[in-house]
């Protein structure tokens, strides 16, 4: 498996650590405790497309967010998250 | 290997001569092996789906298969079907590398998984079918002087819970395993190791085939090729049966135990989110070679387990691949950790040629422990999260599992195992890993 890091291109999987589910949204601190549990425990773990982030640990160290094909290990796009969202190559 | 006395396998092969599945005992094997291996029966029946059963249990791996034969021999419930989506032993059951251990250090885990070695122990009698349980023992290696701390206290928490456990030193490892690399100036020096003696492997297909013929023959109806694509609910919304590729199936209770599978077919009953990911485990086997490796070893400062097999094949695994996989292949990073890290500990194993590899789906939980429970909805009952280490359990699974189903509530063995644990706090991490699967 390789990733298309949006900064230094495409390498392999074996640079880039697992960050997991991407659709999961942190609640507000003040939030209730069981949306928290919910937030922190239950996935949809889906068999087939999966928005997920990676960080490209041995090499720009950017997190990225990924889709990708839970069944075929497809990656269907990659794209930079946080302060650089929106930046790097295509 | 011991197929039964001889004389009790003729006696009993007399007597059972009318039945249709097979019987194995010295006589038949000699019987068959004259007249050309071509009258074995098979050893279940191919059940063809009736309406309604008592219990249906979805998933024909170990889990489900151990928990038909449970639901009948202890508790009596023989109106039981096993719906299968593909074919008996395809799931983990036949994919693992059959390492058979209780060295946890929880109490709820270690009770449960103690248990399942005391089913393990007599698991070949009790099914009369050879599952070639050997209790050669797993050693975990030690590299540093903190490391046999940590052993120390995992050993002396198995003794308190009356499970075996030893510390070896540095020489009573290198005179157990003369092959691993001892020296002192080895990137990871091996210091001593824990071992449990009572642990070791077992056939894994045994294990399968053993079951699914022991629950056919209390008259578990074993239906493979029939995945089960929905669920029935009557007006209340108590699950009353299942929707499966074969038609319609009545049911009084489901038991769901379909491994990776889990979140896929609790979506199919409405339940979106469970505190599971499926990951994927790769497995290798090397060429069959003569006996050179007579226990299971686990080195200690990264993750690999290596055995022997009966075939003369080493069988070997380390981590997950680390990231959401239904696929059942993983990738080549792993592949080069696992070889690096055996030639670590085995320098003389680098001639070696690997045979093959595969990867199965694991259901790994959020604290790395297992789920057997009633619910989550009305009539259906979950069996699930079992990470790298389900084949072990699969007997107390199996036993635990038909308890809750029969009993309505689970035993004492499982009553840790809840789904609600993950929402009140009382989460089981033996590792201390947190809520990141892949870590477990
Ligand atoms: C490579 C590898 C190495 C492992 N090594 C070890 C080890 O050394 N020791 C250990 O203790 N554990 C080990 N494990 C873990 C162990 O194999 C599993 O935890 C255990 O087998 C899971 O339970 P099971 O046998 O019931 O699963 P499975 O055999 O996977 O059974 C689940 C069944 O459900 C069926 N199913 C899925 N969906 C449906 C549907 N919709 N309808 C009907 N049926 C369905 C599947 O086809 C499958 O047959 C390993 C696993 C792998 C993959």
């Amino acid at each position: 498996m390789r990733i298309t890091c949006p900064v230094c291109g495409e390498r392999s999987a074996a640079e880039f650590s697992y960050g997991g589910d991407a659709t999961i949204e942190m609640p507000a601190l003040d939030a209730s405790p069981e949306a928290w549990n919910a937030a922190v425990y239950d996935r949809e773990n889906p068999r087939g497309a999966h928005a997920e982030f990676w960080q490209h640990a041995q090499g720009c160290r950017c997190w990225l967010k990924v889709e990708r094909d839970t069944l075929t290990h497809k990656i269907s796009s990659v794209a930079l998250v946080g302060k650089a969202a929106g930046k790097g190559r295509s | 290997m011991r197929i039964g006395t001889p004389i009790a396998g003729a006696i009993r092969s007399a007597v059972n001569r009318t039945t249709i599945v097979a019987e194995y005992s010295a006589f038949s094997l000699l019987k068959n092996a004259l007249t050309g291996n071509r009258d074995w029966k098979p050893a279940w029946r191919a059940a063809v789906p009736k309406p309604r059963y008592d219990v249906i249990i979805v998933g024909g791996g170990g889990h489900g298969l151990a928990t038909a034969y449970y639901l009948a021999k202890e508790h009596g419930i023989t109106n039981v079907a096993v719906v299968e989506r593909g074919y008996i032993g395809g799931g983990n059951v036949g994919r693992n590398t059959t390492i058979v251990r209780s060295n946890y250090m929880l109490p709820a885990n270690s009770h449960f998984y103690e248990w399942s070695m005391k089913l393990w122990e007599g698991l070949s009698r009790d099914l009369n079918y050879n599952v070639m349980f050997s209790q050669r023992g797993v050693l975990n290696l030690a590299h540093s002087p903190a490391q046999m701390d940590a052993y120390a206290r995992r050993g002396n928490a198995m003794r308190v819970a009356g499970i075996d456990s030893d510390l070896m030193t540095r020489e009573e490892v290198a005179k157990f395993v003369p092959d691993l690399d001892m020296s002192r100036d080895a990137r990871f020096p091996i210091h001593g190791g824990l071992i449990q003696r009572r642990g070791g492997t077992a056939r894994h297909d045994a294990v399968a085939w053993g079951f699914a013929r022991g629950a056919d023959r209390h008259g578990v109806d074993i239906i493979e090729n029939c995945e089960v694509t929905g669920f029935l609910r009557d007006d209340s919304g108590r699950i009353t049966g299942v929707e499966t590729t074969r038609g319609e199936i009545g049911a009084g209770k489901v038991g769901v135990a379909v491994a990776g599978s889990t979140s896929e077919v609790m979506r199919r009953a409405g339940i979106e989110r469970l505190p599971i990911e499926s990951h994927v485990l790769q497995a290798f086997v090397s060429e069959p070679l003569k006996p050179l490796l007579d226990t299971v070893v686990t080195f200690g400062a990264g993750h690999l387990y290596v055995s022997q097999s009966d075939k003369g094949g080493l069988v070997f695994g380390g981590d997950i691949d680390g990231y959401n996989s239904y696929a059942q292949r993983g990738n080549l990073p792993v592949v080069e950790d696992v070889v690096s890290l055996m030639l670590t500990m085995f320098p003389s194993y680098g001639r070696l040629k690997l045979l093959r590899s595969w990867g199965g789906i694991m259901d790994m939980s959020m604290d790395g422990s297992p789920i057997i429970t009633t619910g989550p909805l009305p009539g259906m009952y979950l069996n699930s999260g079992w990470c790298y280490g389900g084949f072990k359990a699969t007997p107390a699974s199996g036993w635990c599992f038909a308890w809750t189903i029969a009993k309505d509530a689970p035993h004492d063995l499982n009553s840790a195992f809840t789904l609600d644990r993950f929402h009140n706090g009382a989460v089981i991490d033996e590792r201390g890993a947190g809520p990141v699967p892949w870590h477990h």
